[in-house]
This record gives C-alpha cells, structure tokens and sequence, in this order.
C-alpha cells in the first residue's frame, strides 16, 4: 500500500509543481513507483515541466467522471522504465469539477499501485486544495522566504493541522544565500521560527531549475547541480534516510550552525 | 391565630437582617413580610434610616419575586435596602461565572488566519503568528512569542493585561484602546512584557514587574486565601 504526499503552498509560483516533480523524479530515481498527481484543474503544468504533455490522452476529470479507466489516463515517463507516471489535470475545466470524495477514491486506488503518490496541489484554500488534500497521508508546505510567502504557507498549515494526517513537512525554496547575507531576505532560521514545523529540505534559488523546466526535464535528472542534490536529498528524507540538511555554500558563519540546530532537533 | 416563623427579623448595629424562609410559598412569605414590617410603616421623620440586609436562604428569586420583595420592604419610609442574597444561583450564571475566573490553558500555535476566542483569561502555551488573533473577556498570557493580534478585555475590561514571552505584535488591543506595532532596537536581546491601559487611555507596553503595582488585583488566587 502505497503513501499519497501532498505538495501545497498556499501562495502560486513558489515551487508546488517544481517540487512536485523533482521529489517524484528523485523518488523514481530511488527505484520507487511513483504516480505524479496534477490537481490544478484548469491551469495544469505539470506535464509541461516534465515534458509529457503531448502524451496526454484522458485526464483526471476524465477518471473522475467516468469517461476512462484510471489506467488509461496515467502518462508513462519513458526516461524511467515503469518507475513515473503522470495522471494530468484537465486545461478545460475548473476546479469544480471534482469532488473531494472522488478525489479520495482515484487516490486510494492509485496507493494500490504505487509506493507515492505526489499531489500537486493548486494556489489557494478554496475547493482545489480541499481536492488535494483529501486523499493525502501526509503534506509538504513549500514557501520561498518572503514575509508574503511564509504568512500563506502558515494559513495553509493551520488547515492541514485540522486534517487526519502527519504533521506538514517544510520546504523552503528559492534562497539566495548572497541576499540572505545582505540581510535583504529572511534566513532558514527566521522562516522556521514562525512556522514551527519539521524542516525537510532547502533548495538554492538556481538558474538551472527553470533551464530544466523549460526544456522538460526536471533538474533532478542532472545530478550535478545544487538544486538536484537538494530535491533528491528531500527524497531521501522521504524514505526515512537521515540526510543532514544541506548546507548551502558560502552561507553566512551562523548558518552552520543554524542547520545543525534544526537537525539536532529532528533527530 | 397560627404563630408564622417564615420570616425572621433580627436587628444589628448596621440594621436590619430579615432571614425569609425558604420552604413556604412565596405569598405566604409576602404577607408574613407585609405584617411584621407594619410597626416600621408609621414612623415620626426624624427617626434615621435602616438598612435592610435580606437573605433567602436556598430559594431562588426571578427578577419578578424579587421586585415585590423590594416593594414591600421600600414602602417603609425609614427602610433601605442594602442586599437581597440567596445561597442558590441559576447554573447558567454559576457557569458563566467559572469561566470568567477561570484561566483557561491553551497548548497551540495560533497560525495566520486563526482567531482563539475565550471568555475569562487565557494562558497560550505558543507562539500567536503574524495573521493569528487571540481575544479574551479577560487577561491573556502568552508562554510564547506574540507576532499577531491580541485583544484583550475584549468585552469592555479596561483592565485587562496582556503579557508574552516576547512582545512583537502587529496590533494590541484593550477594550477599545488599540496601539501599533512597537518600535523596537534590532538585534535587543528582549525580555517578558506586559500591556495595559493607563489613566489616558493608552496602551503602555512595559517591564512585567509593574504589574503588580498598576493591577494588585491579579493575585485575586493567592489573597483569596487558596
Ligand atoms: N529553486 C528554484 N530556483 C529557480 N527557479 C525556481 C526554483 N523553484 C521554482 N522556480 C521557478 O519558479 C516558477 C514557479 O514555480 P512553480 O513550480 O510553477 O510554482 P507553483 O507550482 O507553486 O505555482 C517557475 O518558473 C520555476 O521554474
Ligand atoms: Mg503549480
């Protein structure tokens, strides 16, 4: 039986659909099976990042209406030898049109299956994230460390707490170490302060990841770049590996220190 | 004639103490109330006024009862009434008054968007996030850093405190007195504050210890003799 993680934010375009691949992409990389969930009805682009979308056939509505068999509208990534699939969202719908409970039942038969399950959820607290959270057995909040970013992500940390799941997971996204030295933008340190919870990976703001994006291939299939290591790092986690959390390069004196505290305090 | 003992009248040094008997129905009372009081209705002006202390024992008087109760007892010219008292009171009030006294403890963090909403006071073991709001009836102390809302006294108490572990909140309320975010030195090693309306009707943010000197009444446990 396999394990349905939910990837959420609150706020858009801080790496939901970006974390959402590479965690699966890493995982498959793992020798696990993964089942890639885009949940965001009407603005899908996970296919896009992982390069499937002229693959697509039937999509999550379809399943969900009865139109096909949930097997038919899963897209099999050829890259990894029957390790990643990807059951798309539907362009032309909105979110309204799946329920929670269908949601549920896709989820439920899709663990069957596969070991995870990653749920790429939409922006929001409205009807898209209560579809997406609700076959979920766990969450990762990702925020990047802006005040606007870390205020939405604890919103949304509040209504997971209310669900029947392990307590969410952090991922912070996007750092700029030289800003963060500046003092122009918050620290690993001051982000978890507020959001008190367990702190699963940071990932350096990198060119590399939108290269990867736009050409369709995830930068965790690159192993040599800095965000590659982190997202598969985060896979590692997932596992139940203790992978000391990465210490980004040339962070300031205290960061070190920093990291090894909040390890520390995992363990 | 049937000699009525339902209601007693003893007097003291600070007046009249009329003990109402709590068995025999309420007209009963009313007349026996009406008859005993007689001598006190004739009365030359000068004579000084009484004051009347009335205990009900373990009945229970609706508002209505007790109207009639003072009416008796007021027609009396040198008569005041200074209590109505009964051992017994409605659950609902007991209730209520339990909670207000009471300090309600309260393990959580209070995320953006959250509102915690207590009567009486409230000890919050955690931190109330930038977005999160906490209000009471009464104080509310914070075991834990406030980043967000606080509004205390919220139905009217001007003298209710706020305190926290860590004092940065995006607003503080007291009753209707509210107040900014204070200004703070960076980098200031800060330490437990407290929050209070003074005599100008301001919020004054301030070292704990002050506490004891502007609301002596917090320590209503201990000098309750518990
Ligand atoms: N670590 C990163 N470094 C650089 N760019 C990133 C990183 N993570 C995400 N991005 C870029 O940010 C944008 C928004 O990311 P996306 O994953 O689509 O966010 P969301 O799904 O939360 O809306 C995309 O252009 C993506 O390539
Ligand atoms: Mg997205």
């Amino acid at each position: 039986m396999g394990e349905a993680i939910v990837i959420t934010s609150g706020k858009g375009g801080v790496g939901k659909t970006t974390t959402s691949a590479n965690i699966g992409t890493s995982l498959a990389l793992q020798g696990k099976k993964v089942c890639l969930m885009d949940t965001d009805i009407g603005l899908r682009n996970l296919d896009v990042v992982m390069g499937l979308e002229n693959r697509i056939i039937y999509d999550l509505v379809d399943v969900a209406n009865g139109r096909c068999k949930l097997h038919q509208a899963l897209v099999k990534d050829k890259r990894f030898d029957e390790k990643l699939y990807l059951l798309p969202a539907a362009q032309s719908s909105d979110k309204t049109a799946v329920t929670p409970s269908q949601m549920k039942k896709i989820v439920d038969e899709l663990k069957q299956e596969f070991d995870y399950i990653i749920i790429d959820c939409p922006a929001g607290i409205e009807q898209g994230f209560q579809n997406a959270v609700a076959g979920a057995d766990q969450a990762i909040v990702v925020t990047t460390p802006e005040i606007s970013a870390v205020r939405d992500a604890d919103r949304i940390i509040g209504l997971l707490e209310k669900e029947p799941m392990d307590p969410p997971r952090l991922v912070i996204n996007r750092i700029r170490t030289n800003m963060v030295k500046r003092g122009d933008m918050m620290d690993v340190d001051e982000v978890t302060n507020i959001l008190a919870i367990e702190l699963i990976g940071i990932v350096a703001d990198d060119e590399e990841v939108i290269k990867a994006s736009n050409i369709g291939e995830p930068i965790a299939m690159n192993p040599n770049s800095k965000a590659s290591i982190a997202y598969r790092n985060i896979a590692r986690r997932i596992l139940g590996e203790s992978v000391p959390l990465q210490h980004l390069d040339d962070a300031s004196k205290g960061m070190l220190t920093k990291l090894k505290k909040f390890f520390g305090a995992r363990v | 004639m049937v000699k009525l003992h339902n209601v007693m009248i003893k007097g003291t040094k600070d007046g009249l103490l009329l003990h109402l008997d709590d068995r025999c129905s309420f007209s009963e009372l009313l007349n026996e109330l009406e008859d005993k009081l007689l001598p006190h209705q004739q009365v030359n002006d000068d004579s000084h006024v009484l004051n009347v202390r009335i205990h009900t024992g373990n009945r229970f008087l609706s508002k209505n009862q007790e109207k009639k109760i003072k009416e008796i007892v007021g027609h009396k010219k040198n008569l005041q009434i200074e209590s109505i008292d009964s051992n017994v009171i409605l659950k609902k009030d007991a209730e209520r008054i339990k909670r207000e006294s009471e300090i309600q403890v309260i393990t959580k963090i209070v995320r953006s968007g959250q509102i915690l909403n207590i009567t009486g006071d409230v000890l919050l073991i955690g931190d109330i996030n930038p977005g999160g709001k906490v209000m009471a009836s009464g104080n509310i102390f914070i075991l834990g850093s406030l980043k967000g809302i606080a509004h205390a006294g919220c139905l009217g108490n001007e003298e209710a405190v706020i305190c926290a572990s860590k004092m940065s909140p995006t607003q503080l309320r007291i009753a209707d007195c509210f107040t900014r975010a204070p200004d703070r030195e960076e980098d200031k090693p800060q330490e437990a504050e407290c929050a209070y309306v003074n005599d100008a009707q301001q919020i004054i943010i301030d070292k704990l210890i002050v506490l004891k000197k502007i609301r002596p009444n917090l320590n209503r446990f201990v000098e309750g003799g518990l």
